[in-house]
């Protein structure tokens, strides 16, 4: 889903941190994309390529940390591993999951010159 | 902010016919066509498919080596920025008791007319405003005027979904008397609009029963991001082959906790229990300001 729209939030970000911290280049974004994120990491890719062009992350490395998604099975009481929204829990069956992590989108960090 | 997955160019977004406001960069229209060189090859050397633990894919990438770079903390959220607005028209609609929804489905799921009938069905008892989001034309605002209410039309050119800051300043214009409910129909889409929070009280997705059973399955975002759903046209389920359990069972597997009504906009079946749901909401906004107001009222 709009993967170009959030490529040029992470340009946002990446300029605000530029104009605070006073660096002139990037050369390597850290994303953290969970698996339960709304987002498509290969068209994130792309749209980050075309948003940066001509900007201080011009054909900077993108390097996506994929986070495993987490639940939450109320009936075995306890955490599991929820590689998708629609999965069932792995010890029971039961589709009673609550999301408790890799869900997130976030910049973690940056190799800037 | 604007998506423009859909196609290209920026500056197409309209409220009421009006440019939404400067693109971030002058001139900077984002072109679709990337050169090869720019195109990043998929998962390179050691990250092909890998499945990483917190901190531990970057680990071997990320010394800065003998080069003169250094390393930078962010640790932001990708939507931040959207969630700032939408933070702050959450702020809005408390402070004034206005109870904002946010209508998200599929084109074609009877959105606009579902709310025409239940602008019918409030009128004069509730004030009420819609924010109409679609890509192209004023049809939508235009026939919600018809039913007796206000309504602001954003187009969002190319763009699939309303972001928190296309609210913000509908809002500006729109000057929604206090103790309003806001409907706020999303553009049509089932994947965009699920990521941007708009500071509504509650995303409403519609599914209409001339649709698949498994959408939820398919477009699971939406569905866990919503708190009700409405199951629509269910006056049509006798000439379909449509499962409305399975389809109730399938959006709870990815919503635990979903509300159902199963309505009819034509039939007016399930109206009432809609209706209540909202006056309740409406209620409650209500009751949550008074609770806002009176320390600052103290301290005056």
């Amino acid at each position: 889903m709009h993967e170009i729209s959030l490529a040029d939030n992470v340009l946002q970000i990446i300029e605000d941190a530029a104009s605070k911290q006073g660096f002139g280049r990037v050369r390597t974004v850290w994303l953290e994309i969970g698996q339960l994120a709304c987002v498509e990491p290969e068209s994130l890719r792309f749209s980050f390529a075309e948003v940066t062009r001509d900007s201080i992350a011009q054909q900077a490395r993108l390097e996506i940390i994929e986070i495993k998604g987490q639940g939450w099975c109320d009936k075995c009481a306890r955490d599991v591993p929820l590689p998708a929204l629609y999965e069932a829990c792995p010890n029971c069956g039961s589709y009673q999951i609550k999301v408790t992590g890799g869900d997130q989108m976030r910049v973690r960090e940056l190799e800037v010159e | 902010m604007m998506c423009t997955t859909c196609g290209c160019g920026i500056g197409q977004s309209l409220i009421a016919g009006h440019a939404l406001g400067k693109p971030r960069k002058a001139g900077g229209a984002l072109r679709f066509r990337a050169r090869q060189e720019d195109i990043v090859q998929p998962q390179r050397g050691t990250q092909q498919h890998a499945v990483l633990d917190f901190g531990a894919g970057a680990a071997g990438t990320h010394a800065p080596g003998i080069s003169q770079s250094r390393m930078v903390k962010i640790e932001r959220d990708i939507l931040a920025r959207n969630n700032d607005y939408a933070a702050e028209n959450r702020h809005y609609f408390s402070a004034h008791g206005i109870f904002a929804l946010n209508l998200v489905s599929s084109p074609g799921s009877g959105k606009t007319t579902l709310l025409v009938k239940t602008i019918a069905a409030l009128h004069g008892a509730q004030p009420l405003a819609v924010i109409e989001g679609d890509q192209q034309t004023d049809n939508d605002a235009a026939r919600i005027r018809a039913a007796g209410a206000p309504a602001l039309q954003i187009n969002t050119g190319k763009g699939c979904h309303l972001d928190a800051s296309m609210v913000g300043q509908a809002l500006q214009r729109l000057g929604l008397p206090d103790d309003s409910l806001l409907l706020i129909e999303n553009v049509g889409n089932l994947v965009c609009p699920a990521g941007f929070d708009l500071g509504e009280a509650h995303k409403v997705v519609i599914l209409s029963v001339t649709e698949g059973e498994d959408k939820p399955l398919k477009y699971s975002d939406m569905f866990r991001a919503a708190d009700l759903m409405l199951l629509n046209k269910c006056d049509l389920l006798p000439y379909l082959e449509f499962d409305a359990g399975l389809a109730v069972d399938y959006a709870r597997r990815i919503n635990p906790g979903l509300k159902v009504i199963r309505i009819s906009a034509s039939s007016g079946e399930g109206m009432t229990e809609w209706l209540e749901w909202i006056t309740t909401g409406c209620r409650n906004a209500v009751a949550a300001k008074s609770r806002i107001a009176e320390p600052e009222a103290l301290l005056e």
